[in-house]
């Protein structure tokens, strides 16, 4: 694998523990044990309940396109710098079944074919020897 | 010239301004991770420091200081609170670059490290782009509409000689055909990357009517956080700012409304930012900002002028103490070519981070 010189996450805490749901490539949120609200990012307590009892939950994997932005212009080195076919490229907001929402990228799909509300799901890029990160498809029907 | 150089400098004029020594400074905000208060209290012989803190709220900073240097001087905390700012946005480091290298730098700390910068979203205009193309898909708000604002900031730098567009107009035209940097953003959505400083004074009433200038007086000022405020994915309400909180506490307090506003100083690191604060702030309702700022609504003439300097858009990026700055001439009737007429009241917004806000409404 030639040097993944793009940003990666720390691997520490709750964290940690998220991105190796993904190398497990299997996508898991935190479900607050006491009132069964899912979050994300990460957090030690349930915001809606004030319990800190929760569980990793494994995602459907299936949600739908909440936004995007296309980016024409790398503004990070890693994306312009030697990796000059980084752009353009449209990181999306994704709107998961559970609830959540989180960043990702498309796989198989040109920042032109992005629609609103366009039912996606999960796959999993393996970037480093020990980072997965979590990307996403269409669901053709 | 560094940044503590240039705040100093920034220092000495307002002190000038208002008719005070440096050893008169009893408190001082500093603006976050742009020096301490110690150290400006050292090099201007503040020797009676006994009020210094620092508001952790990016761009919202400035505001949210002159509303905590209110509530100081009312208090008896302090008598003469400095403000101070500077920021080499075009000779230091860039933005683009302290995001990869400083996890502290960037809005959210570790969650946008662990969360967003993996994913490529690595600097404020593609996070910020996410926000604006979901408000365009619910509300309808156009690029033309984005375009009115930029048009606008640029028009009044026209009339500004300090702003560093001021030769340089835009039309809605060259706007359109300028390029996309962070779709729906383009080139001339973003505010300008500049070396320069500003500051400003908050004293008593009492105090400042024995000063030589014609005292401003802050009749309302509040901020407040967007929830959650580090992580702006999954809010509840996607288009919640730290403004939706503030702003009716500081027109409530003010005992006015936006309606009752001469001109506004809108924070505006992008053309969206203008347009929704303008919506959290109450001048009209959510998804009624893009027809606000259409037909010249924004500009000098219109019904609310706004960034009447130029703004961060086109004049400098003051770090927002430049809208206080200006907020201030216009009040006391300095502002030259693009002076509002008569302007009584007048408010003046800051942005900051993953959309913290801050509001004060000031009265000549």
């Amino acid at each position: 694998m030639s040097e993944y010189k793009k940003p990666l996450p720390g691997l520490d805490g709750l964290t940690g523990e998220f991105y190796d749901f993904c190398k497990q490539e299997a996508l898991h949120f935190q479900r607050c044990s006491a009132c069964n609200t899912f979050r994300h990012v990460p957090r030690e307590m349930c915001a809606e309940c004030n319990s800190f009892e929760w569980e990793w939950v494994k995602s459907s994997g299936k949600g739908t396109i909440f936004s995007w932005v296309v980016v024409n212009r790398a503004l990070h080195p890693a994306f312009y710098d030697p990796a000059p076919d980084a752009v353009p490229m449209a990181p999306v907001v994704v709107e998961m079944e559970e609830g959540v929402r989180l960043t990702s990228n498309m796989v198989d799909c040109l920042p032109a074919e992005l629609e609103m509300d366009m039912p996606v799901e999960v796959v999993y890029e393996v970037v480093t020897d020990t980072v997965t990160l979590p990307r996403f498809r269409r669901i053709k029907n | 010239m560094s940044e503590e150089r240039l705040q100093l400098q920034a220092s000495v004029a307002a002190l000038h301004d208002a008719g005070l020594k440096g050893k008169e400074i009893d408190g001082i905000l500093a603006f976050p991770n742009l020096g301490k208060s110690e150290a400006f209290a050292a090099s201007l012989g503040s020797e009676n420091l006994r009020f210094a803190a620092t508001i952790h709220m990016g761009g919202a900073s400035p505001v949210a200081s002159l509303r905590m240097a209110a509530m100081a001087v009312t208090q008896g905390a302090a008598n003469h609170v400095l403000i101070p700012g500077a920021w080499n946005g075009y000779s230091g480091a860039r933005v683009r670059e302290t995001v990869t290298t400083d996890k502290n730098s960037i809005p959210g700390g570790a969650i946008a490290w662990d969360y967003y910068l993996p994913q490529g979203l690595t600097v404020p205009p593609q996070w910020y782009a996410l926000m604006c193309r979901r408000h365009m898909h619910e509300y309808g708000t156009t690029h033309e509409q984005m375009g009115a604002v930029a048009v606008a900031m640029r028009k009044h730098a026209q009339l500004n000689p300090g702003a560093l567009m001021c030769g340089k107009p835009l039309t809605l035209e060259q706007y359109m055909a300028s390029p996309m940097l962070a779709d729906p953003y383009r080139v001339n959505d973003c505010c300008l990357e500049t070396d320069g400083g500003a500051a400003f004074i908050v004293t008593t009433v009492e105090r400042a009517r024995d000063l030589g200038k014609t005292p401003i007086y802050i009749m309302g000022a509040a901020s407040g956080q967007p929830y959650p405020a580090d992580e702006f994915t999954t809010r509840k309400d996607f288009h919640q700012t730290g403004l939706s909180i503030a702003a009716p506490e500081a027109f409530r307090m003010a005992g006015v409304t936006p309606a009752d506003m001469d001109f506004a100083q809108i924070y505006d690191c992008f053309t969206f930012e203008v347009i929704q604060q303008l919506e959290e702030a109450g001048f009209c309702q959510r998804g009624e900002g893009g027809s606000f700022v259409e037909d010249g609504g924004i500009e000098l003439g219109g019904k609310l002028p706004v960034n009447t300097s130029g703004g961060l858009l086109s004049e400098a990026h003051s770090l927002g103490l430049g809208h206080v700055v200006e907020a201030v001439k216009q009040l006391r009737g300095e502002a030259g070519d693009r002076q509002v007429a008569g302007a009584e009241l007048g408010v003046v917004t800051g942005w900051g981070d993953f959309g913290d806000g801050s509001i004060a409404i000031l009265r000549r």
